[in-house]
């Protein structure tokens, strides 16, 4: 066991738990924080994405003593009220339906976003292959990222459809 | 459900937490009826248990009560919007809630699967729903001293037209509480409908974007440990022995304990290592040493499993459907053709792995659990607890995904055992690797086909055969074997194709693993089969499969309906350029009925890619047309998934797949397009929503990959990168 501070979502907190606890539970179990979900446990399918200096990182697979000091951003993080350009469009395509993968969607596209503004396709496949839904929101994630980017505004949306 | 309690108000009032004065309206269960009548919980001292779904308090709080569980299929919003609708409110002006469990909530309504929470609620809760809304009415009108026919409800409230005056629900809820419930309250003209069929915002949405919405994995009792099992990866051996002193050096490990998972007749035994935390107990877990008898079972193997299937095959089985006489319809068809097609074991991997919070206190169970039904897991801890079924209590919370997984009460009592063994509250998690390993899976399926064609190329004779291990057989105390397991044969008798000569047949194989339900079922496996040798049949005959199709549909059906609407929106007529091709299916099953035109391409190096998918669902009567798109895309990837990425198999007795790594998902990379489009021209029949977009995809894959390719895949899963 040993002491280490996190800084997360801008919050300083001191945690003294195993070196090698994968980061993931602490910020469930210790800090509290559920928004992050535990999928896999081997980096596979991208439910436990945070972001670690600013990085898509996968918090099931790295072990707390790596983000000793580092500053941690999780899904609680990305907005004060839910309000993100990213969480908005996720809204209006209606994207999530389990919502379990859902945390670690908004956090790679929120990466995605911040260093490609106006992503193809190709770049959201490439930067969005990592997260696996089961539930198949796939299409919709595509069209919220567009619509965040505000690069595709033709893109069928709920307002649309009724 | 048939001992009537006598409930008066005042013990409702103390089950329930809430204030006197409350309008609270419910079903009375009568023994002739499952949804008896209506009754005023909150007035009537109740000779009958009754199920409240509204409550309205004096505040103008309206709490509206969900038996149904959200997995992601949208009954967080479908299922109160049908209350929500007749009651003239919105749904952001209510709060919805599950129920836990409770005996005055039918137990069938507790359970969630089937595609069945809408249809079989349509009628109910919207008269729940305007039986409370004409009470508040009538209580306003008294209050007024003006007619009833001046006065009218919106948006929570009674307006009186005349004056203009207006007064909220919560002002009126003890006064309507003390009214009759109305017998026969009038139901809205759909064409009046605010909500339903109505694409509506899913109200559980934005708490899915803010990382707020609290599945099972997320509760927290104060003062839990964590728990981790390990079991035998060979699915049925016994413990022997174990070592567990490694295990207690790990920092943070309290308990080993002994467990038991119960799988309907199946014992798995286990160790449940119990740690302050959940990587402490997943350490402790690793460095057990346990000995296990593995009964001869480390002797099953996929390969020789499959060859028996192909072996049984070859028997005649039991007869499940015989139209005209089979046997001389095909021994005098001018043409006959036969194919073997096979589907394997799969998992159900929801996102969420398996997990359950339990607290054992003064002979009572507490649950926190993502469950697919309230009352499957009260029941199965009451049973392997011997405690009666009112001392459990199941709070449910979002499922990360259910897929038939969560019906299954395993992980629930695995969980609850510990608690009551440790005497703590203690968080069971599956790992991964036990999700995705130690089932229960989907069945395989094998089916034999035999067509015969006239000699104008009429489909005249058709032998559907399925050969598999049945669900039934698994989790029954007793499995008659001379009869046709119907669950296995599901749906290969009524599509509507006209054809005079059919004898469909059931042949059963043993087996020893956990097997159960998995979206759509049986379906999803035998419409491989069916309509993919429909298919060869059209290709032997020499015919456009679109053609030959209608061309055995003269009578009106729904299928009919379906494929003519697929003709339209696929543009089948219009041909595609060189290099891409498309293929067609439909099924019609307990479900539903859906259909597909899948759009593919050949690529680099004999692959093949899924560009388009054109959808096409029957539904009758549709509640919200956004979330019905987002269940068959839903379908879709999962019957995509299943059709050509990894299938669960076995090498001595384990199963050799353990994770995403080796039991791969679709993912984004791989999305095709999906249009979707719904055909709801009303009627009496309400269909399901959440499985019918399954079974057509795998065959109207393989149709189209027969016509861009000219080779039929016969046996799931297949590549798609080396066809």
């Amino acid at each position: 066991m040993a002491d280490h501070t996190l800084i997360i979502n801008g919050q300083s907190h001191t945690v003294d738990v195993d070196p090698q606890m994968p980061l993931l539970w602490v910020i469930r179990d210790v800090i509290g924080l559920k928004g992050t979900k535990f999928g896999c446990g081997i980096a596979q399918c991208g439910a436990c994405t945070i972001h670690l200096d600013g990085d898509p990182t996968r918090s099931c697979s790295i072990p707390v003593s790596i983000a000793d000091g580092k500053k941690i951003t999780t899904i609680e993080g990305i907005s004060e009220t839910g309000d993100h350009p990213i969480q908005k469009a996720w809204i209006d395509q209606q994207v999530p339906q389990c919502g379990y993968c859902q945390s670690g969607q908004i956090m790679s596209a929120v990466t995605l976003l911040a260093k490609n503004p106006n992503p193809s396709d190709a770049d959201i496949d490439v930067a969005m292959s990592g997260n696996i839904c089961r539930c198949g929101t796939y299409q919709r994630i595509r069209k919220a990222v567009h619509q965040a980017a505000g690069n595709a505004g033709k893109q069928n949306n709920l307002a649309e459809a009724k | 459900m048939e001992e009537k309690t006598k409930i008066n108000r005042r013990k409702f009032i103390t089950i329930s937490g809430i204030a006197g004065g409350a309008l609270v309206l419910g079903y009375a269960l009568l023994k002739e009826t499952k949804l008896g009548e209506l009754v005023n919980m909150s007035s009537v001292d109740a000779g009958s248990e009754f199920t409240p779904y509204i409550i309205i308090d004096r505040s103008g709080k309206i709490t509206l009560m969900n038996p149904k569980a959200e997995m992601g299929q949208g009954t967080y919003q479908s299922v109160p919007a049908l209350i929500a609708e007749e009651l003239e409110v919105s749904l952001d002006q209510v709060t919805v809630k599950s129920t836990s469990g409770e005996a005055k909530f039918p137990d069938d309504q507790q359970m969630t699967g089937g595609s069945s929470s809408v249809n079989t609620n349509y009628l109910p809760l919207r008269t729940a729903g305007a039986a409370a809304k004409e009470m508040l009415v009538k209580a306003a009108s008294d209050k007024w001293g003006v007619p009833v026919a001046e006065c009218y409800a919106a948006n929570a409230m009674v307006h009186h037209k005349p004056s203009g005056k207006s007064i909220g629900y919560g002002e009126l809820a003890e006064r309507a509480s003390k009214l009759p419930v109305p017998k026969k309250p009038a139901l809205k003209d759909p064409k009046d409908f605010r909500i339903l069929g109505k694409s509506s915002p899913r109200n559980d949405i934005p708490l899915k974007v803010k990382g707020k919405a609290v599945f099972g994995i997320d509760a927290d009792v104060p003062g839990m440990v964590y728990a981790s099992i390990e079991r035998c990866p060979v699915l049925g051996s016994k413990l022997v022995s174990f070592d567990d002193s490694d295990t207690f050096k790990i920092k943070g490990v309290t308990q080993v304990v002994k467990t038991d998972r119960i799988f309907f007749k199946n014992h798995y035994m286990g160790l449940a290592v119990i740690a302050d935390n959940y990587w402490a107990a997943l350490q402790g877990r690793k460095a057990l040493k346990v000995t296990w008898d593995n009964q001869g079972l480390d002797k099953f193997n996929s390969k020789d499993y499959e060859q028996s299937l192909r072996e049984l095959s070859k028997t005649e089985g039991l007869t499940a459907h015989k139209d005209g006489d089979f046997d001389a319809g095909y021994a005098h068809a001018a043409k006959k053709i036969e194919a073997l097609y096979e589907t394997p074991f799969v998992s159900h991997s929801p996102m969420e792995p398996m997990n359950c919070t339990a607290e054992w206190k003064d002979g009572k169970m507490e649950v926190w659990v993502s469950s697919q039904g309230a009352a499957w897991t009260r029941d199965e801890i009451a049973k392997a607890l011997s405690i009666p079924k009112e001392n459990v209590k199941v709070n449910m919370l979002f499922n990360g995904g259910g897929f038939g997984r969560r019906i299954s009460q395993d992980f629930a009592v695995e969980a609850a055992s510990i608690a009551k063994a440790v005497n703590k509250p203690v968080k069971l998690i599956w790992t991964r690797e036990d999700d995705t390993s130690l089932g229960p899976f989907r069945p395989a399926t094998f089916s034999a086909m035999k067509g015969g064609l006239s000699g104008d190329g009429k489909a005249v004779a058709f032998q559907h055969k399925v050969v598999s291990p049945s669900i039934n057989a698994t989790i029954m105390d007793k499995f008659d074997k001379t009869k046709v397991d119907e669950d296995m044969v599901e749906g290969i008798s009524i599509q509507p194709y006209e054809i005079p000569n059919v004898r469909n047949a059931y042949v059963y194989s043993e087996i020893h693993l956990p097997l159960t339900w998995w979206r759509s079922v049986t379906a999803s496996t035998v419409s491989f089969a069916h309509e993919s040798f429909i298919d060869e049949m059209a290709a032997a005959a020499g015919k456009d499969p679109m053609a030959f199709r209608l061309g055995m549909l003269n009578k009106p059906s729904d299928s009919k309906k379906v494929l003519m609407k697929l003709k339209e929106v696929s543009h089948w007529d219009a041909p595609l350029p060189a290099g891409k091709a498309r293929g067609v299916a439909q099924w019609n099953f307990f479900a539903g009925l859906c259909g597909h035109v899948v759009e593919v391409s050949r690529g680099k190096n004999n692959s093949v890619k899924v560009d388009k998918i054109y959808s096409v669902i029957d539904l009758g009567t549709v509640v919200n047309p956004e979330n019905v798109r987002s269940q068959v895309e839903g379908g879709i990837v999962m019957a995509l998934t299943a059709a050509t990425k990894d299938a669960i198999t076995f090498q001595n007795g384990k199963a050799v797949q353990s994770n995403f790594h080796n039991n791969r998902m679709l993912r984004i990379d791989e999305m095709p397009e999906i249009e979707v489009h719904i055909l709801a021209d009303g009627g009496p029949v309400i269909k399901g929503v959440g499985e019918p977009g399954l079974p057509p995809l795998a065959p109207a894959l393989c149709n189209a990959v027969f016509a861009l390719t000219g080779k039929r895949v016969r046996k799931l899963p297949f590549d798609l990168t080396n066809v």
